[in-house]
């Protein structure tokens, strides 16, 4: 992958045909790291799962639930110095609380540090694809965080769809704003 | 600043086109996002159909709707566009500019572009 936000919406899509209600996109820089956290709460992942996911060519694949993925992203964050884990509670494990927890950290000064690219774009097409399903996305910079919440969109609009083209401009221009008042 | 008043007139514009949404049975173009069609560039492609069917003012008859994986990685990003009454026309390859030939001469023109097609690099 050429930037990490696209790194972002691909596992961010997991997240989604998992039937996650809300899917988490938090970024945290800090001291020349950076952490993703890709958080839903969709059906989840069994041990085995989570083990074949990070590692698909260990496995015996019998599925084609596994993709390449999630190595993609082990291998960006790896190539920094960083690591990834996966945290996940399956929906037969726990009724309540069940969900997919991605944490990757990077070290933004390492050579091999992918640049992050427009998340602004990523965001956006996942709203496009998945107008049913919310969203947070939280970006914490030095100068302050740049945020959005579907949730609350959703509140305003009621059944006007969130990919409808005018709301997905004013949704670009409002993420392009908090990016601009940072720098 | 973007403020929710001002989405709050959007969705007050939008309440009517809603309805008429509902009842259509256009055109779908659908763009492969899984990880083969994400990595070879299908997010600019998305996003070129996207802006180009609402400037070209088609959005009330063609839909923009995104898919998995399609089985053809080597060919990403694939388009495929379906049109009612007509057989479905894979595009293979493709980027932005193609996307936008796509919406002229497809879309509004009806006339499919072979040289972007399957066939043409299959054939």
């Amino acid at each position: 992958m050429k930037e990490l936000s696209l790194n972002i919406l691909d596992v961010a899509e997991n997240s989604v045909k998992a039937g996650a209600t809300l899917t988490q996109i938090l970024l945290d820089e800090e001291d020349g790291i950076l952490t993703l956290q890709i958080v839903d709460d969709g059906c989840g992942m069994s041990e085995d799962v989570v083990h074949s996911v990070v590692d698909p060519f260990y496995t015996t694949r019998t599925t084609r639930k596994v993709g390449m993925g999630i190595p993609l992203l082990k291998l960006a964050c790896e190539q920094t110095g960083g690591e990834l884990s996966i945290e996940s509670v399956t929906a037969e494990a726990n009724p309540v609380e069940h969900g997919t927890h991605v944490t990757a950290t990077f070290n933004m000064n390492h050579i091999d540090f992918t640049p992050l690219g427009d998340v602004c774009a990523s965001v956006l097409t996942l709203i496009q694809g998945h107008p049913d399903t919310d969203f947070l996305f939280e970006h914490k910079k030095s100068g302050g965080v740049v945020e959005l919440d579907t949730r609350k969109l959703r509140e305003v609009l009621e059944d006007v769809p969130l990919n409808s083209y005018d709301v997905m401009e004013w949704i670009r221009v409002y993420l392009q704003e908090q990016y601009e008042a940072l720098s | 600043m973007k403020s929710l008043a001002e989405l709050q007139a959007i969705k007050n514009r939008m309440k009517d086109k809603v309805v008429l949404r509902d009842g259509m049975e256009g055109t779908r173009v659908v763009v492969g996002m899984a990880t083969c069609g994400i990595a070879a560039g299908a997010r600019p492609v998305l996003n070129a159909f996207v802006e180009g069917v609402n400037k070209e003012g088609l959005d009330d008859k063609v839909s923009v709707t995104q898919t998995g994986c399609i089985g053809i990685c080597q060919y990403e990003p694939v388009v495929e566009v379906f049109e009612a009454g007509k057989e479905k026309t894979t595009y293979v390859k493709m980027n932005p500019e193609k996307a936008q030939e796509v919406i002229e001469k497809h879309l509004k023109g009806g006339q499919v572009i072979g040289d972007y097609t399957i066939g043409a690099v299959t054939a």
